[in-house]
């Protein structure tokens, strides 16, 4: 980083922070949160690199331990050794990549015309047991090798395309030769994760829908942002990494009882981060003595069964598979670079700074309550945004929002204002093979976003707090 | 000064920080007319809703509605990266909100991060990755046009955004990125004609495992791109992002007094109105006045795809 670019005033926590972060960020550390990818996305399991943390593939159990000291993006193998099965580190994979290389290697041209009207699905192409494979298997043979013999062994494979063969080859790989790929975790890859793997969690926030609550935001360095987030902290955590060591988010919640915001431990941020967020109930934000909406907002879902509500994390909640790994939420062992005490993230706010949030307004609104009613909830927040201050609120539902903009537009409160609706679409890019994927989400959910504005007549510079 | 990105904590927006001489404020007439203004003693602006005096500007809040010699208003709002891509001048095509958002997510970039970017175009993201990096990283673009790279140099410089983008005018196909930054870079950025002639250098300058992204309109520029990423990349997505916006409408039908006897008038010509039915039917409003929505008429088709990959990590 080049160092003397910078002016004085910057070198302050948010560099130290960053610091501290750059380290981090690169390599896996004793006690970090991981995303484990287990054949290329069939599987994505969280994880804490815990002493005791494991993880199991096929019928075996392996400790996470090897993981720890590696660069994120590496890649495991399961590896058969004396004390058991163990994680090793792996060459990067050249499948997927090597259409080219295997006509290369077979001396065929990509060109030459093959077709499978002569293949017969009927389980009699390949003469390996699977008594064969195990008795290969526990001689020590490595993964890769027992797929080779099984291409060897296959009767059909020398008649399939090249594109067959591939899928063949990474298919066989997949069970034999499984692979565990080492991510960090991010907004981006925690966000796709749970849309992948357990949507309704979060709402079903997909990530490019997210990214624009940011940007739409002003998400940024000294932001004083105000988020109301029912999505298990998916939202409070993306807006803490983006606003870095500086500025504030506050995390808010009607009633007496946080909300959960569990996902947020999942992102490795740094205690000056997490020292950051903070959590306030919207009766300490209010600027009226006894809101009389915060009784009419005691939302029922606050106190519906089944919703998850307590304070303590629930663990049942957390993204885990075949009940492995389990993010452990009695785990302390954060942030063990600094040698400090790990701030906890969503401390309760002191006095001092809910003071300076209704002196000088908050810089940024996002609302993701997919249950809620929103326009209560727009009208309840949005004074408390300073006046130029952007909002994005999501929701799953089109009415709710086309009310709230109505109202919005009619009592003069936000201008700027639209409904979108984002788009995404993936696409398989390869050689003669390029096309959209033949999945694809439908929906990733609304957004109502504005700029909230002052609609004194006055032309005086006194704010009208009670607007 | 201006606060586009704010690098301390008195430049954020705050009720307590009025509008100043010198400041940058976005004038927004309407929905689909805004511009960027510097706020200067003596000036004026003169548009459609008549003349404004900037010393009336100053010392009040941003988001603050003010008014013409004749009695229109406008709103003064505070810039933002978004405001700017909405309101700069063009001098190429640029990328707009839906591709920025997307771009910045998929990068990972967050405060402290080192980008490179080529070209810099009309500095549409360079606005937004730079509030991305702040206010410990840095953006490094370049742009092969002398001039443009001088416009863009020239808007970076008045939204205060110096300390934390440098322009360069270099030819990144033909002579790839400065050696200075191999090894030390967290993401890149290329919007490029032939951005696989930039793959090589950019791998050198990135760390392992950051990600690179690259912005085309044409498949077969994508097509190239990806084969050439094959060698030293890995996690290699395409995608294509787009929003679709809504419209609403009030739909009011009145209803008479005479539904107590469960007989309803049926609903009389839609008329659009800005307020609801009259006081004496205040009670009966809410159930009597419905909001309507439906996908807007006109849509972006397509920008670009975005390619994004991570550059793989050896095991040594």
């Amino acid at each position: 980083m080049e160092e003397e670019k910078l002016t004085g005033s910057e070198e302050t926590s948010a560099a130290k922070a960053n610091g501290l972060s750059e380290v981090n960020r690169a390599v896996a550390w004793d006690g970090c949160s991981v995303l484990l990818d287990i054949n290329d996305g069939d599987r994505l399991v969280f994880s804490r690199l815990s002493p005791s943390a494991s993880i199991k593939i096929g019928n075996k159990k392996c400790s996470l331990r090897p993981l720890v000291g590696c660069p994120f993006g590496s890649l495991f193998t399961v590896e058969t050794g004396p004390s058991g099965p163990h994680l090793s580190r792996s060459a990067p994979s050249s499948t997927g990549n090597c259409v080219e290389e295997i006509s290369k290697d077979e001396g065929q041209s990509v060109n030459e015309i093959r077709d499978n009207r002569s293949l017969i699905d009927n389980n009699t192409a390949q003469s390996l047991s699977s008594e064969d494979i195990e008795a290969m298997r526990s001689e020590g043979a490595t993964g890769d090798e027992i797929v080779k013999a099984l291409i060897d062994n296959s009767s059909t494979f020398e008649k399939k395309t090249v594109f067959s063969q591939e899928k063949y080859k990474l298919k066989k790989q997949k069970k034999y030769a499984p692979k565990v790929l080492l991510r960090r975790p991010s907004m981006r890859s925690i966000c796709e994760t749970y849309f992948k793997k357990h949507p309704q969690r979060t709402g079903f926030m997909r990530v490019d829908t997210l990214s624009m609550l940011l940007s739409m935001a002003n998400v940024g360095p000294y932001s004083d942002a105000l988020v109301l987030d029912k999505l298990g902290g998916l939202v409070v955590g993306s807006v803490a990494e983006r606003v870095g060591g500086t500025g504030y988010i506050c995390s808010t919640y009607f009633g007496t009882v946080p909300y959960q915001i569990d996902i947020v431990r999942m992102f490795n941020l740094s205690s000056d981060v997490c020292a950051r967020i903070l959590q306030a109930p919207f009766s300490d934000l209010s600027p009226l003595q006894n809101a009389p909406s915060e009784c009419a907002m005691s939302d029922p879902s606050d106190v519906r069964p089944g919703s998850p509500e307590t304070a303590q994390p629930d663990p049942s909640n957390e993204l885990l598979q075949d009940g492995d790994s389990l993010l452990d939420s009695r785990d302390n062992g954060d942030d063990t670079l600094t040698g400090q005490k790990p701030v906890k993230p969503g401390r309760k706010a002191p006095p001092e700074i809910v003071k300076s949030w209704k002196d000088n307004g908050f810089t940024s609104l996002i609302i993701a309550a997919p249950e809620m009613d929103v326009e209560s909830l727009i009208m309840d927040l949005l004074p408390l945004l300073a006046y130029s201050a952007p909002f994005a609120i999501y929701h799953q539902y089109l009415q709710p929002l086309a009310t709230c903009m109505h109202k919005l537009q009619a009592s003069k409160m936000a201008i700027g204002m639209q409904i979108s609706e984002p788009w995404l679409r993936e696409y398989q890019v390869l050689p003669s093979r390029t096309h959209p994927h033949m999945q694809m989400n439908a929906f990733g959910g609304y957004i109502l976003s504005g700029i909230r504005i002052s609609n004194s007549n006055t032309g005086g510079v006194i704010e009208d707090k009670a607007a | 000064m201006t606060m586009m990105v704010p690098v301390d904590d008195a430049q954020k927006l705050s009720l307590k920080r009025p509008i100043a001489d010198g400041d940058t404020v976005i004038v927004y007439e309407r929905h689909d007319s805004m511009r960027a203004v510097t706020v200067s003693p003596g000036s004026d602006l003169q548009n459609r809703f008549g003349v404004f005096q900037h010393s009336d500007w100053v010392g009040k809040p941003f988001g603050s509605k003010v008014f013409s010699s004749k009695g229109g208003f406008v709103f003064l709002l505070a810039p933002t990266p978004q405001l700017w891509t909405l309101v700069l001048s063009h001098r190429t095509q640029i990328l707009y909100l839906p591709d920025i958002s997307f771009v910045v997510s998929c990068l990972e970039i967050v405060p402290g991060c080192v980008v490179l970017e080529s070209g810099t175009g009309s500095g549409s993201l360079s606005t937004s990755l730079a509030r991305a990096v702040a206010p410990s990283g840095h953006l490094f673009t370049f742009d092969f046009h002398e001039q443009r790279a001088s416009s863009a140099r020239a808007d970076f410089e008045r939204n205060g955004l110096t300390s934390l983008i440098t322009v360069t005018v270099r030819d990144i196909q033909g002579e790839g990125f400065p050696k200075e930054h191999e090894g030390s870079v967290d993401a890149v950025f290329l919007d490029l004609p032939q951005p696989w002639l930039a793959i090589p250098s950019a791998s050198r300058c990135l760390k392992p495992d950051a990600v690179l992204c690259s912005f085309s309109p044409c498949i077969e520029q994508v097509q190239r791109t990806c084969e050439t990423l094959r060698s030293s990349f890995t996690d290699i997505r395409t995608f294509e992002v787009l929003v679709r916006s809504y419209e609403i409408k009030e739909h009011c039908f009145a209803k008479s007094v005479s539904e107590e006897d469960g007989s309803p008038v049926g609903p009389p010509p839609q008329k659009r109105k800005q307020s609801t039915l009259p006081a004496n039917k205040s009670e009966k409003t809410e159930s009597n006045f419905s909001v309507m929505a439906k996908p807007c008429n006109t849509a972006r088709g397509h920008t670009g795809y975005l390619t994004f990959a991570r550059l793989t990590v050896l095991s040594n």
